[in-house]
């Protein structure tokens, strides 16, 4: 009789959840022994972490520990401060981003960012995504109507704006806003989007809009967030790496960062047991 | 202690005091089958309210507990509760089934005197005792210990289960009293079993490690039911 119901087969690995961050081959950005100093202080302890291509990984940890001065690394934002330096490597691709001489305009159009506060141009919502196409050579008016409707589609924000491409972008709401600034990211069709904190400034419905278009960009793109919210990394983080004042204390599944943290210092962190 | 760290608090609490109630019912309920005290039987009965009330009671806590979205050690704490809560409750009531037998049995002369199943009650009070304490003390090493002596009460219901067969096929007055019997084997098996699923839980919330359904079960039918 017990041949007429063989058990079936259980998986390796825990059912649903991707690969652990060691077993991953194919990955996109790779940091190894990576510092970075603001004039004397150390705010990057040589971090290596190896980012998967088209998950969403979330970076944590308590302010100034470092998860945003690590973000800008990977499209070279801390240039744009004096007294930053930078020691170690950092990979996009394969390829060496911190050499001098990268061209970083291209780094960035191959790096896209969304910033906490939504900061759309005061030009028309139009305008706004197609600014970045035409800076980067496409002159095309049917072109560049394809790539604002595609843009807006991927964004979640074509049905709520397509009468009215031609008004001011600051009259969207904020939600709009940051939805229209992920549009704007995406219409020069980046590999990776970086993304501070996004939804922090946002009403829990624009912040569900947001995430569920997190989401769904996945499915094209490498995107890389900084948040506060844990909830929010649990949601829709595949790996969360876990920092504190400037080391990575923890890179792993997001599930297994949030159930069962190996370090006392993640545990400590996201049970609000902090210092 | 913050007011988070207070309640999770309370909610262990609430949980030991639910396993001291549960493994009292069970104590008295075999006592009033061994002294033949009805009364007993009866104060059982009356009493498995009480871990109605704090089943409720933990879900309740662990419902506003959720809502504050706790993550790690504390998640898993909150959902082993619930489960836990739910093994001592129906540990509850596999007393009061106990008891109200107990009664049925004290109608009739005593059929033999009890031997396996005081040393069965025994057992499984001390499976789920140690389970309680590993809990208290996240002591998974402890709580796995406890999962292997499931199969000693097992065993122990089948070979009840078989002698009170042929006590019923020597004498058909014994059969009422034999299906009592059976079925107080019976419950206290499954008291056994929960204990080990508390066992399970503790692993659970102890290493993050779900060992639910590991162990190979050659005989997965058992004993027969209860009547």
């Amino acid at each position: 009789m017990s041949d007429v119901f063989p058990p079936r087969p259980r998986p390796a690995t825990e059912s649903g959840s991707p690969p652990s961050p060691e077993a991953v081959q194919r990955s996109i950005i790779e940091t190894e022994g990576l510092s970075l100093f603001y004039g004397k202080a150390q705010a990057l302890k040589s971090i290596s972490l190896k980012i998967q291509e088209k998950v969403v990984t979330a970076f944590i940890g308590p302010s100034g520990c470092g998860k945003s001065t690590f973000l800008r690394c990977f499209n070279r934002m801390n240039d744009l401060i004096d007294t930053v330096r930078v020691q170690g490597q950092c990979r996009i691709g394969g390829e060496d981003i911190l050499g001098p001489d990268v061209d970083v305009i291209e780094l960035r159009k191959r790096v896209g960012m969304v910033f906490q506060k939504s900061n759309p141009f005061p030009k028309s919502i139009f305008e706004n995504i197609a600014y970045g196409l035409r800076l980067h050579g496409t002159r095309d008016r049917k072109t560049l109507d394809e790539v604002v409707e595609r843009s807006l589609r991927g964004a979640a924000l074509w049905d709520e704006v397509k009468d009215r491409l031609h008004e001011s972008a600051l009259g969207l709401s904020g939600g709009q806003q940051q939805r229209l600034c992920i549009a704007r990211a995406i219409a020069i069709r980046p590999e990776i989007l970086l993304m501070d904190e996004p939804a922090s400034a946002l009403d829990p419905i624009a912040t569900m809009k947001v995430e569920e278009l997190i989401l769904d960009l996945k499915k094209e793109f490498t995107i890389v967030i900084v948040t506060h919210n844990m909830q929010q990394a649990t949601r829709i983080s595949d790996y969360t790496a876990f920092f504190y004042i400037g080391e990575l204390i923890e890179y792993d599944r997001t599930t297994r960062i949030f159930t069962n943290p190996q370090r006392k210092q993640t545990e400590d962190y996201v049970t609000g047991r902090f210092g | 202690m913050t007011h988070f760290e207070a309640d999770i608090r309370g909610l262990r609490e609430r949980l030991l005091t639910m396993a001291s109630l549960a493994s009292t019912a069970v104590r008295q309920a075999v006592k009033a089958m061994i002294d033949r005290d009805d009364d007993l039987a009866n104060k059982v009965e009356d009493e498995d309210t009480a871990l109605d009330t704090l089943e409720k009671d933990v879900d309740e806590v662990a419902v506003l507990l959720l809502l504050r979205a706790p993550l790690a050690r504390d998640l898993r704490l909150i959902m082993v509760a619930t489960k836990i809560s739910h093994d001592l409750e129906r540990v509850g009531d596999e007393a009061t089934a106990i008891a109200r037998r107990a009664r049925e049995l004290n109608r009739e002369p005593l059929l033999k005197p009890y031997v396996d199943l005081p040393r069965m009650a025994n057992m499984v009070l001390e499976m789920l005792e140690t389970a309680i304490s590993a809990f208290v003390d996240s002591n998974s090493e402890r709580a796995r210990a406890v999962i292997p002596r499931d199969k000693e009460v097992d065993l122990l219901n089948k070979q009840l289960h078989r002698e009170l067969t042929s006590f019923i096929a020597e004498n058909p007055a014994n059969i009422s009293r034999c299906l009592n019997l059976m079925a107080i084997s019976k419950r206290l098996e499954r008291i056994g079993d929960h204990a080990k699923n508390i066992a399970e839980e503790v692993v659970y919330f102890s290493e993050a490690q779900d060992i639910r359904h590991t162990q190979p079960n050659p005989d997965a039918s058992g004993a027969p039911a209860a009547p």
